[in-house]
C-alpha cells in the first residue's frame, strides 16, 4: 500500500507533483473502471463510515468527485502496531482500503519498504512537495522534551525532533490511538520513558485525536475521509475527538441497555445473567464514561464488539484508561484524574512550545518521583 | 468456514422483539418515513449499521419487513442487493464488496432506490456513446438514406 500510488494506472512515470495537476478522486476511481453507481455506493458506504446520515451520499459525491488526494505522513512512536494493524486488517478490499489507496501515503516506516535515510529522504520529500498542506497521522506517544530521547528514536532522530521537525508544514495532525492521543499504555504509572500525548507538544496546528486502543478501523478512515471530502477538520469534543464518532457514551448506545434501566445486571461471568445477556456494568464495564463507536460500527467487518462478546467495554478510548483502577471493578467516580494537564493544556489554548516543553519536563519529573521499583521476592508475595 | 459469520452462536435465555431488542423501534422509523413519502414525496434512508443492534436484532427486523415482489443485483464495485420489503415502497439495500462481504445496510423508503435509477451523468455519456456507434455508419451513408453495403 505503501508504494501503491507511486504507481500510475496506465504504467506512464509519475509526473512532477503540482497540486493542480493532480487528478481527482473522481477520475482515479472511473480510470479503475469504477462506473457512476459504483462510485454512489463508495459515497453511501463512506457516507456510513463517516456516521452521516446516508442522504449525504449525494453531497459527499459532489465533492469527492473533485477531491484531491492529500499526501498523508504517517509516524509511529512509542506504540504497539496494533492501529495499523487494526487499519490494515479490516477485511479487504474494502471501502477503507479505497480510501487509502486515494490518499498518497507518502511515509509509513512499518508498512514502507524502505528503511533508514531511504526512507527519511522520503518523508522530507513529502513534507518539501506538500508545504503546508499535508497530514501527519501519528500512532504513539514520544518521549517528552525534557524525558530521555534515548528510549526511542529513528533513523537516529529523536521520536519528540521528528514529530516537530514534520508537523512544521502541516496542514494538521491526526493522533491515531489512545497513545498517541492521551499517552496510553506507555505513559500509564510509573510511565518510566516520560511519555507525553501529541497534543501536549503540538500547540501551533489542529490536533485531532482518534483514539481507542485500537481504535475502530473505519473511524481512523472515517476521519480520514472527513478530511478528504470537505477538506476541513471535523467538529471535535474537549478532548479533541471528533463528535461524529465519540459523540455519544457508549452506555447509550448500548443494546444491553434496556436491562441498565431495569436493574438486570450480570454479577459474575457466568451466572444466569451473564447467560441471559444482562447489563455488565457491575463486571466493571466503562460504557458510561467512554465516548466511541463500537457499540454501532462494531469490529471484525461489523460482527460483533467486546460488550456482544460478554466482555465490559474497559474505556480503552479515554485518557489514562489504564490507570482507571481495575477493568473489572465497577465504576463508582469517573475516572481520570482531576485537573489533568489534558485539560489544562486545552483551556491554556495559545500555550506554545515553551510552555509545551515545561509542561513535558514537569510531567516527566513527577513520573520519575512517582516511579516505585520492586524486587522478585516482592512480587511472587504479591502473587 | 468461509467467514466470521459461519461461527454458530447461540443465545441463552431467547428473547423476542417485543421485550428486548430495537427491530421495533426501527419499524417505527419506517411507519413515519413511509407517512412522510405519501403526504410530500421525501424519500428517507435509513442507515442500519448505525443502529445499535444486539443480537438477533437485525434478524428480527428483517423477519418483520417480510418478502416483496422486487429483488435485484447491481454489479457496481461488488454486487449490491436490493429487495422490496412485504411493504410497499420500503426497500433493503445491501451493499457488498468484491468479497461478497457487507459494507453498508439501508433500508430506503422511495418509489425506486436510489442505487437502481440510471444515473443522470451517465445520460450524457451513453449519448456520445450511442452517436459514436452510428457515426461511421452515417458517414457511408449515400445521400437517401439508404445503406449500399
Amino acid at each position: 500500500m505503501a508504494s501503491s500510488h507511486h504507481q500510475p494506472t496506465d504504467g506512464r512515470p509519475a509526473p512532477p507533483r503540482q497540486p493542480d495537476a493532480q487528478p481527482s478522486l473522481g477520475e482515479i476511481l472511473r480510470r479503475n473502471g469504477v462506473s457512476r453507481r459504483g462510485f454512489l455506493k463508495f459515497c453511501a458506504a463512506t457516507a456510513s463510515m463517516m456516521a452521516l446520515p446516508p442522504s449525504m451520499a449525494p453531497a459527499i459525491a459532489k465533492t469527492l468527485e473533485t477531491a484531491r488526494r492529500p499526501s498523508v505522513i504517517w509516524l509511529s512512536f512509542q506504540e504497539c502496531t496494533g492501529c495499523t494493524e487494526s487499519l490494515t486488517r479490516s477485511f479487504a478490499p474494502t471501502v477503507e482500503n479505497l480510501i487509502l489507496d486515494t490518499i498518497s501515503l507518502d511515509y509509513h516506516h512499518t508498512l514502507q519498504a524502505a528503511a533508514g535515510e531511504a526512507a527519511e529522504q522520503a518523508r522530507e520529500a513529502a513534507m518539501q512537495a506538500n508545504m503546508g498542506e499535508y497530514l501527519v497521522v501519528v500512532d504513539g506517544s514520544l518521549p517528552g522534551p525534557g524525558a530521555n530521547p534515548g528510549y526511542s528514536t529513528i533513523a537516529g532522530v529523536s521520536n519528540y525532533d521528528m514529530l516537530m521537525d514534520t508537523v512544521k508544514g502541516a496542514a494538521a495532525v491526526v493522533a491515531v490511538g489512545t497513545c498517541a492521543a492521551f499517552g496510553g499504555l506507555p505513559k500509564a504509572d510509573p510511565n518510566p520513558s516520560g511519555a507525553v500525548a501529541v497534543q501536549d507538544l503540538v500547540k501551533d496546528k489542529p490536533v485531532i485525536n482518534v483514539s481507542g486502543c485500537p481504535p475502530v478501523p473505519m473511524v481512523i478512515t472515517g476521519v480520514l475521509a472527513q478530511f478528504l471530502t470537505f477538506g476541513k477538520l471535523p467538529e471535535l469534543d474537549q478532548y479533541n475527538r471528533p463528535r461524529a464518532f465519540f459523540g455519544q457514551a457508549i452506555h447509550d448506545r448500548c443494546y444491553r441497555r434496556p436491562f441498565y434501566d431495569k436493574g438486570l445486571f450480570a454479577e459474575s461471568f457466568d451466572d444466569e445473567g451473564a447467560k441471559k445477556g444482562w447489563c455488565l456494568y457491575r463486571l466493571g464495564c466503562k460504557g458510561p464514561m467512554t465516548y466511541n463507536a463500537c457499540a454501532t460500527m462494531k469490529w471484525n467487518g461489523g460482527t460483533s464488539w467486546p460488550v456482544e462478546a460478554g466482555a465490559p467495554c474497559l474505556g480503552c478510548s479515554e485518557p489514562d484508561f489504564w490507570d482507571a483502577g481495575g477493568f473489572y471493578k465497577a465504576l463508582s467516580v469517573p475516572p481520570g484524574k482531576p485537573g489533568d494537564t489534558l485539560l489544562a493544556a486545552g483551556a491554556a489554548g495559545a500555550a506554545v512550545g515553551l510552555a509545551a516543553g515545561v509542561m513535558g519536563r514537569r510531567k516527566v519529573k513527577a513520573a520519575a518521583k512517582a516511579h516505585r521499583t520492586v524486587t522478585a521476592d516482592e512480587l511472587e508475595q504479591k502473587l | 468456514m468461509t467467514s466470521l459469520g459461519d461461527i454458530p452462536i447461540k443465545v441463552e435465555g431467547g428473547t423476542s422483539a417485543t421485550d428486548f431488542g430495537n427491530a421495533l423501534p426501527v419499524l417505527s422509523e419506517v411507519r413515519h418515513a413511509l407517512a412522510r413519502l405519501i403526504e410530500t414525496g421525501e424519500p428517507t434512508q435509513i442507515d442500519l449499521g448505525a443502529m445499535p443492534f444486539g443480537p438477533g436484532d437485525e434478524e428480527r427486523l428483517m423477519a418483520l419487513l417480510g418478502n416483496g415482489e422486487v429483488n435485484a443485483t447491481i454489479d457496481a464495485l461488488g454486487p449490491t442487493r436490493i429487495r422490496e420489503t412485504a411493504f410497499g415502497g420500503v426497500w433493503v439495500v445491501e451493499y457488498l464488496n468484491a468479497d461478497e462481504q457487507r459494507v453498508a445496510l439501508h433500508l430506503e423508503i422511495d418509489e425506486v432506490p436510489q442505487m437502481l435509477r440510471a444515473q443522470r451523468d451517465d445520460f450524457t455519456d451513453a449519448l456520445a456513446a450511442i452517436d459514436a456507434r452510428l457515426a461511421p455508419v452515417s458517414s457511408n451513408e449515400p445521400a437517401d438514406g439508404q445503406r449500399t453495403d
